[in-house]
């Protein structure tokens, strides 16, 4: 009672000044309701649905006047859908915050999402599909002392479904543009930004057999430059002992390096990217596992796909321990010219590599990971020799006509599903070797309805074995889509299994609101964004997803 | 706890009864928001203080892992140029994607030869305070830099409604109802 008192003091001058200051004011938002009725299916291995029904939203609203803005985020999970958290179960008030912004200072009380650097020792985020939100709720200020210098400190505690958890988070970050910083440098051609970043985490000891850190710091050091067509982004980041349930209770510290470069001409692009990751998981409690309660993200460098079969296998990062590298290169043939034609082709060539880190015993008498001991030693610039994943793919994209156009992709990939799914395939092997073939066509019919046609093929001996994919998808633009797809597992060794997953989907859409009604058979699998993933059990049943912002 | 978020609650109802009488009287536009952005050359941008010299700016969210975004920004990049002589518009191609792809952005974006203006916006700070919920997600501004119309999603021959609420912004018609 005496905290609402005193926020109604806080507010009494607003409401003094209410029909004059509130209108100036805006109030904005946006939601999100996902439902799916399901069908008893256990064929196809769908679990069974007591409820039936189960229903997934949010809302936002986000305030703003002036410098001042304020927001908040109402979620619901009645009950949470197939392949979300459990513990979401419930609903309430999961984010809210006040922020006062000028141009030299920001400060947020609240929930907040923030990142330093690249994310290797501290980020926060939410991601609705995923269901992953790590906010911290606490405080957090944003100061520019000088033109090109940005400080931030934070401290909180994170988000853990509709709990509060006791772990504390601390932080703090330094950015420097040298060529803001420094005035005669602002027109150089080579411009710099440096960065450093500090952490600490703060749980208590309760563990009846080691002697734990309470307090975990970690540290990492970026720079980012650009000159002309290249750029290059390295960051390094360093983590003290931090004995958890991830890491099997080691004491080693953790270490992570990130680096890109690339190099950027009009009609060529190329990247490339080199990662190293050991021991860097981190979170603000010791004994979670999965995606609750993550302080960093150690993004994966592979290839995000987005055709179903290609993104069948994904990669999740790996925060005990990986290495690896990926090379792209996206090239556009000059229009006009003979391969070119009157539109021009689209080339992009991706391949990248993930393989274990090496790891040594620290002595004879000590296993590798041993609980209690400082765990192994390994080497920082060599590969381990386990291949964790690998793919090489190639699409091309070409507009025929203005009536046609095509793009093919191919895809060759190896999947540890013993590493990433952490067991082996029912084939009892552990490495996946697929095949993928795509093809996507677009036939415009008039000028705003156009005809999509993709077939996919996937080829493997491994696993559930060949699946072959056909889709048409209808598009009246700027609001009506009209899709129908199949997609079959033809070569599942046992017959009785080789299922047919038919979907039909229709999706309305008013300028920022959208409607749409799928009806069908999902396969299970994973979920992924950025290597953050979440596994989908198969489902069989009606989806009904409705967004708009306003 | 929950008293005080049914409070709030009820303060952002109120707020926005009040917001919308205004909004109905005058026409009051929303204007952007203020975040920090990187560009693809490292230099920090307001998202504020993004501007035209008076004429309208398209502001698209896309992601390199968003197949219609890329299908949206490839179609506008095929009829760029005319739009620019013709209309003078300026596009805001706003990358959603985090560290994982971020780098990529601005070699994938080359090259594909396009020739947007290209923001990062790795922990999608800019893209909450838009209420951008899915990609692609797609405003328009018009001279005075206020969000006179926005839409989400997008099909084949969407590109053309973009051009023409451009156009009509620039006739000094009312492009609020366009679409509708």
């Amino acid at each position: 009672m005496k905290r609402i008192l005193f926020i109604a003091l806080i507010l009494s001058p607003f409401w003094g000044l209410a029909q004059n200051v509130l209108s100036q004011g805006k109030i904005s938002g946006n939601f999100q309701m996902d439902a799916q009725y399901y069908f008893q299916d256990s064929a196809i291995g769908a679990p069974d649905v007591p409820e039936k029904l189960l229903v997934n939203g949010f809302a936002n609203l986000l305030y703003t006047n002036g410098n001042f803005t304020a927001g908040l985020r109402y979620e619901n999970f009645l009950n949470p859908m197939l392949g979300y958290d459990k513990r979401y179960k419930g609903n309430g008030i999961s984010y809210r915050f006040a922020t006062y912004k000028n141009d030299n200072i920001e400060v947020t009380v609240g929930n907040y999402y923030e990142q330093f650097g690249s994310g290797l020792i501290l980020r926060t985020y939410e991601n609705w599909n995923l269901g992953f939100d790590n906010s911290l709720d606490g405080l957090r200020v944003k100061y520019t002392p000088f033109a090109g210098v940005t400080v931030k400190g934070v401290i909180g505690r994170q988000r853990f479904f509709f709990e509060k958890p006791q772990g504390l988070v601390r932080g703090a970050d330094v950015d420097v543009s040298l060529n803001d910083f420094i005035s005669k440098y602002k027109d150089a051609k080579l411009k710099i930004t440096l960065g450093g970043s500090f952490v600490s985490k703060f749980q208590e000891d309760q563990d009846p057999l080691y002697k734990l850190p309470a307090n975990v710091g970690a540290y990492a050091g970026r720079i980012s430059m650009n000159y002309g067509r290249f750029d290059f982004m390295g960051e390094y980041a360093h983590k003290i002992n931090d004995p958890s349930t991830v890491n099997n209770f080691i004491y080693k510290d953790g270490e992570a390096l990130f680096l890109n470069l690339s190099y950027s001409q009009k009609g060529l692009g190329i990247s490339l990217s080199g990662k190293r990751v050991d021991n860097m998981d981190f979170r603000s409690d010791r004994t979670q596992t999965g995606n609750v309660l993550n302080i960093n993200y150690l993004p994966t460098i592979s290839k995000e796909h987005t055709y179903s079969l290609a993104a069948y296998y994904p990669y999740s990062t790996q925060p005990n321990g990986e290495m690896g590298y990926q090379a792209q290169i996206d090239y556009k043939i000059k229009k006009g010219s003979f391969l070119g034609g009157k539109y021009g082709t689209n080339i992009t060539l991706n391949f990248s590599k993930v393989n274990s880190i090496d790891r040594k015993n620290i002595d004879d008498s000590t296993y590798v990971s041993q609980p209690g001991t400082l765990g192994y030693s390994s080497s920082f610039f060599s590969f381990g020799k386990e291949t964790y994943f690998q793919d090489f793919n190639l699409e091309v994209g070409h507009k025929f006509s203005k009536k046609f156009k095509m793009s093919a992709m191919y895809v060759n990939m190896i999947y540890n599903y013993a590493i990433i799914q952490g067991h082996l395939m029912e084939t009892g092997d552990s490495l996946l070797y697929g095949d993928i073939a795509i093809v996507d066509m677009s036939f415009a019919l008039t000028e705003n309805k156009t005809l999509r046609l993709e077939f996919e093929h996937l080829s493997t001996v491994q696993d559930k074995g060949n699946w072959i994919m056909g889709m048409a998808e209808l598009s009246i633009a700027p609001k009506w889509f009209f899709s129908l797809t199949d997609r079959w597992n033809y070569g599942n060794k046992d017959a009785s299994k080789q299922f047919h997953y038919y979907n039909v989907g229709v999706a309305y859409v008013h300028n920022t609101s959208r409607i749409a009604l799928v009806y069908g058979k999902q396969v299970d699998g994973v979920v992924c964004v950025g290597g953050v993933c979440r596994a989908v059990p198969a489902s069989n049943g009606v989806t009904l997803t409705i967004t708009s912002s306003f | 706890m929950k008293t005080i978020s049914i409070f709030l609650f009820s303060i952002f109802l109120s707020c926005s009864l009040w917001a919308q009488k205004a909004e109905i009287k005058e026409k009051n536009y929303p204007k952007v928001p203020s975040v920090e952005l990187k560009d693809v050359k490292g230099n920090t941008i307001n998202t504020a203080k993004i501007n035209n010299d008076g004429k309208p700016i398209i502001i698209s969210f896309w992601a390199l892992w968003c197949k219609p975004c890329q299908k949206e920004l490839s179609a506008i990049s095929d009829v760029f140029d005319d739009w620019v002589k013709e209309t003078g518009v300026k596009l805001y191609a706003v990358s959603i994607d985090d560290s994982r792809s971020s780098s990529k952005v601005k070699p994938t974006a080359e090259g594909k030869g396009w020739e947007f203006e290209i923001l990062l916006d790795v922990n999608s700070d800019f893209k909450r305070a838009m209420n951008v919920n899915m990609i692609p997600h797609t405003f328009i501004l018009n001279g005075k830099g206020e969000i006179v119309w926005q839409h989400t999603s997008f099909a084949d021959g969407g590109e053309l409604e973009l051009i023409k609420v451009v156009k009509k912004i620039l006739a000094g018609e009312d492009v609020s109802t366009e679409g509708k």
